[in-house]
Parts: structure tokens; C-alpha cells; sequence
């Protein structure tokens, strides 16, 4: 199925691009009315109302821009749905969707109990990422900051191959939510122990940066020893964990996240202006007034809580929080109240693209998301850079 | 419309930093020119009346209000700070950059207000035209230009501008410092600047306050402090004050032997 690969590849690169247009939507022209002196208006107030009329226009843009992304992740879902062993035709599909004993119980099991989940959680855990990502990057002040990145995510498959192989976990008797219930602890702890070290000490966002990439060499050492000390079924399952997998996904887990992030998203545009100002620096940010030390820990701790979630529920899955941002960056900029939204419903995109595309590559089998991700991707994701560097030079 | 600051000190660490600094009460409309060399607690000055440090001891009042007992967010109204600006990496326009300070200040929607504010703001800096360029992309005299207007968007009762043409070319120096003037003047608000350059200082400011190792050496109209022997120890030169054909202040400065 390579033939689909590359051409779900070339189609994200036509979307990104026709947004992307002449960088349409990050620049304005306040000259676009026209000569001052011809409209023998005074320059200072024809000036200010062409400012003005740009900025608006530019805000318009931004405005169809989540639009156009939020109607391609419907089409996405709605694809993603559609699509698996089984070929159900897309409207049988949908009706089963609107009125779940439409077409009898067996495709009522199929749809809702098997492929809805899927579709949602990819949704919701791309979201999540990329929310996370981007608020990194922001609080951290590093385009490089993800969950990945900062040791969560390998401290969660440290938690998840810890239950696995020793069974041990912090809370007892959680069942079959064990595996889950510890990857997330200890995702959450790692984030904790370096917000508390970071508040303790008072370092910069540089030593954030360096303490998250020793934590994720440590914890990968220490799941190493694991792996090392399990069977093979016990190895089989940690592997597979890591790996990133969408199947895990079921309706509780599915609530949870929507919880989080309906508190999450709510929360951000709170505080977008106080982020906007803090890319501007730290001086600046405090200049204006900002609580930069109080900022930083409340967003980390909304990070924190976000990355635990979407690793304990997904597995390793790098690259969605770091791609997200970046490409809602190129598209509008930083000015948060843009930035998150367009962060989370660009990460919901790729990674529902990943599940249909997981699908799609040997009819029958779904591959672990988390090796479609990069695969794919990450080629995507470069040219995307390349294409766009080039622009600008030009 | 008066700011006193008496008695005040502040800490870095465990190093004392502004010993007992106390200036003459300053009026609506008076711009004080805050002069001294490298590492002279400048900074520190303009951070602890900002609140960005918290001084140690000493009383700061604008109309009778003690700035020192205010909230963050009280001072931050009334108080309007610039830093030393090395320029961002931040995707955002110049617009967006202006209009994020002047948000911190009034409520989460962007109204028509705003942007009138931001825009006229824009053009009185000649800033206008490049509304639309990206933040990372200005020259650093560009940059902090932005910075200015960021500072002035936001009309606070004390303008505290920390070098604020150490980066821009001798036209710039000039018409920025006009243009602040101006807009203060109009607004009957306080200005304090840092300032390197003494022909500077001498040209635009009503009043210098020579500051040296966190302490107050001079405070008074520039004539007369940029006279004193204590410009010449300071700064380690040797300076004559001379007055040009224009009658504006010269300050002819060598290295002392």
C-alpha cells in the first residue's frame, strides 16, 4: 500500500501548503488601500485604519484556518471509522454512527465497540500531545520541548514494563488498569520531580531541558534492566507497549481524556496573553507584570497532567507534540489564542491520519502507531521544513 | 502627580546592590535621566521600582500610594518598565507583539480600542510600517523600537526605559527620545532612562541622577551635575562641559592619564 502512503503524504503537503500560501496568513499589508495622498485622507488616520484592516483580515484568515483544519478532521474521523477489515460500505457506516441498531448487532459491536474507540482516541490523545507540546515549547521557551523529549514518556514505559514484569505497582488491586495506572504515575512523577528540582533550585529553562534528557537516558537504562529481566511473554508485551498502539483504547479511558482536556483547553486560552507575552522573554514578560515563576509551574503542572494521560493511554508515541506545534507555528503564528487550538486539532489530525493509514498499509492488520508516526511522519515533516525554508529565502 | 523614592536598598543574592537610594520628589511631565557606568545598580533601580525585585527597605510612592505595598498587577498599571532588549525568537508581528503588552492590562477580547491604541502608538514611533513584519526578523534598533512601544502602548503614570538607544543609529537616538518626550509631555506622565551617552542626557532629560555603586552621588539639572568632579571620577575620564553655538550642552570627554 505504499501508493496510498505517498499520496496521503503529498495531500497533507497540498493542505499545508494552500494554507501556507505567499505566508498568507502570518503577514498583512497595510498598504493594500491604497495611496494616502490619492484618498487625501490625513496619513496618520489612514495609516491606522489600514493597520487595523490588515490585522483584521489576518485574524479572519486565522479564523477559516481552524475551520478548514476542524472540517479535515471530521472528514479524517468520519474516514477513520469507515475504514478497517470488513469494507462496510461508508454509508452503512454512517448510519450505524447515527442510530447504532440500524444495521443489526453485529455491526453495532464493530463500529462501537471496536472502531469508534479507536477513532476518538486518536483524536483526543493527538490533541492532547500536541497541546502539551506546544505549551512546552512555549513555558520552556525550546521548539524541541515534547513529552518525548523531557523523559515522560520513557519514565511511563519504565512504569508500564514495572507492572508488567514485577506486577508492582504504587496503588494495589487496580486489575486490568494496572499497566495503565502506573505508566501514568510514574509519567506524572517525572514531571513533578522536575518541576519541584526546578523550583527548588531556581534554574533556567536550559537546565529543564538537560534534566528532562537525563531522565529519559535514566529511565531508559532502567527499562532496559527490565527487559532483561522479563520472559519472553512478559518481554513481548512490554515491547509492544512501547511500541504505541491505539488498540488499547476503550470508552473510560476515552471519558477521562475528554475530561482533562475540556479542562485543559479551557484553562490555556486563560492564560493566553500572559503566554504570548512570555515568548517575548522572561524580562519582558516580567516587565509587563507576569508572574513568570507562578506561570511557568501552574502550565507545567496542566503539562504534566496532559503528557501522563495521552502516554499511559497510548504508549510511546513521539513526534505528534513535536510536529503539532511546529506546523500551527508556520501556519499562525504564536499568538496563543491561534496557537493552541490550531496545536491540538493539527495533532488530532495526524495522528487520526496515522490510524487510517495504520490500517491501510496490509489490509487487516493495524500496525503499532507509534512506528507510523515517525515513519511516515517524519519524511512528511522534513520536506515540510525544507519547503518552507525555501520560500522564505526566496 | 509625584514619585518619591527614599531610603531605598536592595539585594542580589547576599550582595547589597542599592545602598539608601533617595532622589528629589519628581513631577508629571519631568524626564529624569538615570546616568553612572556599567554595574552602577541602574538596572536593579528601575527592577525594584517596577516590583520585577523586591527591594529590601526604603519607601516608594507615586501620589501618596506606596508602590512597595502594591499587587503585582496594581503596579504593573501604573508602572511600565523596559527592560535591556536582546531581541526574541518569537513568531509574531510586530502588531501582535505591541497589542500582547497592552492585553495584559485590559480584558481578554481584542477590541477596536486596542487596536486604535496599538496603531497610533505605532505611528508615533514610525513604526507603521512594520506592523506586519515579524518580530525575529528586525534589526536590534528595530527590535527595540518595538520594545518602546510596547513600554507606551500601555500610557502608565511612570515610564522606567532601561537604555533605550543603545541599539539605534544617531537619527534614531534622537527622534525616539523626541518622540517620548513628546508623548509624556502630552500626558503629564514621569520618564526615567537609563542613558550612556551624556550629550544625550544633557539634550533631553529636565534633571540627572548620578548613580555609582548602588548610592546617589548627584541629583539636579543636568548643567549642573554634569559639571561636578564626580562625573570625572565616576566614569574614570576627564570631561569640560562646554556650551555649543546651538546652547546645548557638550560633554568633551578623554581618557584621564
Amino acid at each position: 500500500m505504499p501508493d496510498a502512503v505517498s499520496s496521503l503524504g503529498s495531500s497533507i503537503r497540498a493542505i499545508f501548503k494552500i494554507f501556507h500560501s505567499e505566508r498568507s496568513i502570518m503577514s498583512f499589508s497595510p498598504d493594500k488601500l491604497g495611496n494616502a495622498d490619492e484618498i487625501g485622507a490625513t496619513t496618520e488616520t489612514y495609516k491606522n485604519a489600514a493597520i487595523q484592516a490588515g490585522y483584521r483580515r489576518q485574524l479572519r484568515r486565522r479564523y477559516l484556518t481552524l475551520l478548514g483544519v476542524a472540517v479535515l478532521l471530521c472528514v479524517s474521523f468520519v474516514f477513520d471509522v469507515s475504514n478497517g477489515p470488513g469494507n462496510f460500505p461508508l454509508s452503512i457506516v454512517i448510519e450505524t454512527l447515527l442510530d447504532p441498531q440500524a444495521h443489526g448487532i453485529k455491526l453495532e459491536v464493530i463500529i462501537w465497540d471496536y472502531r469508534l474507540p479507536i477513532a476518538i482516541t486518536a483524536v483526543l490523545v493527538g490533541a492532547i500531545l500536541a497541546l502539551a507540546g506546544a505549551q512546552m515549547q512555549t513555558v520552556l521557551n525550546n521548539p524541541l520541548a515534547e513529552p518525548f523529549t523531557l523523559g515522560v514518556s520513557s519514565a511511563a514505559s519504565f512504569g508500564a514494563a514495572l507492572a508488567i514484569v514485577v506486577g508492582w505497582s504504587i496503588v494495589p488491586n487496580l486489575g486490568p488498569l494496572l499497566v495503565t495506572f502506573n505508566a501514568f504515575i510514574f509519567a506524572l512523577l517525572t514531571c513533578i520531580f522536575i518541576l519541584v528540582a526546578t523550583r527548588i533550585k531556581g534554574v533556567g529553562t536550559e537546565t529543564m531541558i538537560l534534566f528532562g534528557i537525563a531522565i529519559f537516558f535514566a529511565f531508559n537504562a532502567a527499562l532496559a534492566m527490565m527487559q532483561y529481566m522479563a520472559s519472553e511473554d512478559e518481554l513481548a508485551r512490554i515491547v509492544f507497549w512501547m511500541m504505541g498502539s491505539l488498540s488499547r483504547a476503550s470508552w473510560e479511558k476515552i471519558s477521562l481524556g475528554a475530561i482533562l482536556l475540556s479542562l485543559a483547553l479551557p484553562y490555556s486560552f486563560y492564560r493566553t496573553w500572559q503566554l504570548t507575552a512570555l515568548r517575548m522573554g522572561d524580562d519582558t514578560a516580567i516587565s509587563l507584570g507576569i508572574d513568570v515563576a507562578r506561570l511557568r509551574v501552574e502550565m507545567l503542572i496542566v503539562i504534566s497532567l496532559l503528557a501522563a494521560t495521552a502516554v499511559a493511554f497510548v504508549g510511546t508515541v513521539g513526534f505528534v507534540g513535536l510536529v503539532g506545534p511546529h506546523i500551527a507555528r508556520l501556519i499562525v503564528g504564536e499568538d496563543q489564542r491561534f496557537f493552541i487550538p490550531l496545536s491540538a486539532l493539527v495533532g488530532a489530525l495526524t495522528l487520526s491520519l496515522t490510524s487510517i493509514i495504520s490500517k491501510m498499509i496490509t489490509p487487516g492488520i493495524i500496525y503499532p502507531i507509534g512506528i507510523i508516526t515517525a515513519l511516515i511522519g517524519v519524511p512528511v515533516f522534513i520536506s515540510l521544513i525544507l519547503s518552507t525554508r525555501k520560500e522564505r529565502l526566496s | 502627580m509625584t514619585l518619591e523614592i527614599s531610603g531605598l536598598c536592595s539585594d542580589y543574592g547576599s550582595k547589597k546592590i542599592l545602598k539608601d537610594v533617595s532622589i528629589a520628589p519628581v513631577a508629571g511631565g519631568e524626564f529624569v535621566g538615570l546616568i553612572g557606568p556599567n554595574a552602577s545598580g541602574k538596572s536593579t533601580l528601575f527592577k525594584s521600582i517596577a516590583g520585577a525585585v523586591k527591594a529590601t527597605d526604603g519607601v516608594i510612592s507615586l501620589d501618596g500610594r506606596d508602590l512597595r505595598r502594591a499587587s503585582r498587577g496594581q503596579r504593573s498599571k501604573v508602572v511600565a518598565y523596559m527592560p535591556q532588549s536582546y531581541g526574541c525568537n518569537a513568531v509574531l508581528t510586530v502588531f501582535e507583539c505591541v497589542l500582547l503588552a497592552l492585553k495584559q492590562m485590559t480584558g481578554w477580547r481584542v477590541k477596536q480600542d486596542d487596536l486604535q491604541r496599538v496603531s497610533n502608538v505605532l505611528h508615533a514611533l514610525g513604526l507603521s510600517h512594520l506592523a506586519d513584519r515579524g518580530i525575529s526578523k528586525l534589526s536590534g534598533g528595530q527590535a527595540q523600537m518595538v520594545s518602546v512601544a510596547q513600554t507606551l502602548v500601555r500610557e502608565p503614570r511612570l515610564v522606567l526605559l532601561d537604555e533605550p538607544t543603545s541599539a539605534l543609529d544617531l537619527h534614531h537616538q534622537l527622534s525616539i527620545l523626541s518622540t517620548i518626550r513628546a508623548f509624556m509631555r502630552n500626558r503629564n506622565m514621569i520618564v526615567i532612562a537609563a542613558l550612556h551617552d551624556l550629550n544625550l542626557a544633557a539634550q533631553f532629560c529636565d534633571r540627572l541622577v548620578l548613580i555609582k555603586e548602588g548610592e546617589v552621588l548627584a541629583d539636579g539639572k543636568p548643567e549642573k551635575v554634569l559639571a561636578l568632579k564626580e562625573i570625572d571620577e565616576t566614569y574614570r575620564v576627564m570631561t569640560n562641559l562646554e556650551k555649543t553655538s546651538r546652547d546645548t550642552l557638550y560633554v568633551d570627554a578623554r581618557l584621564s592619564a
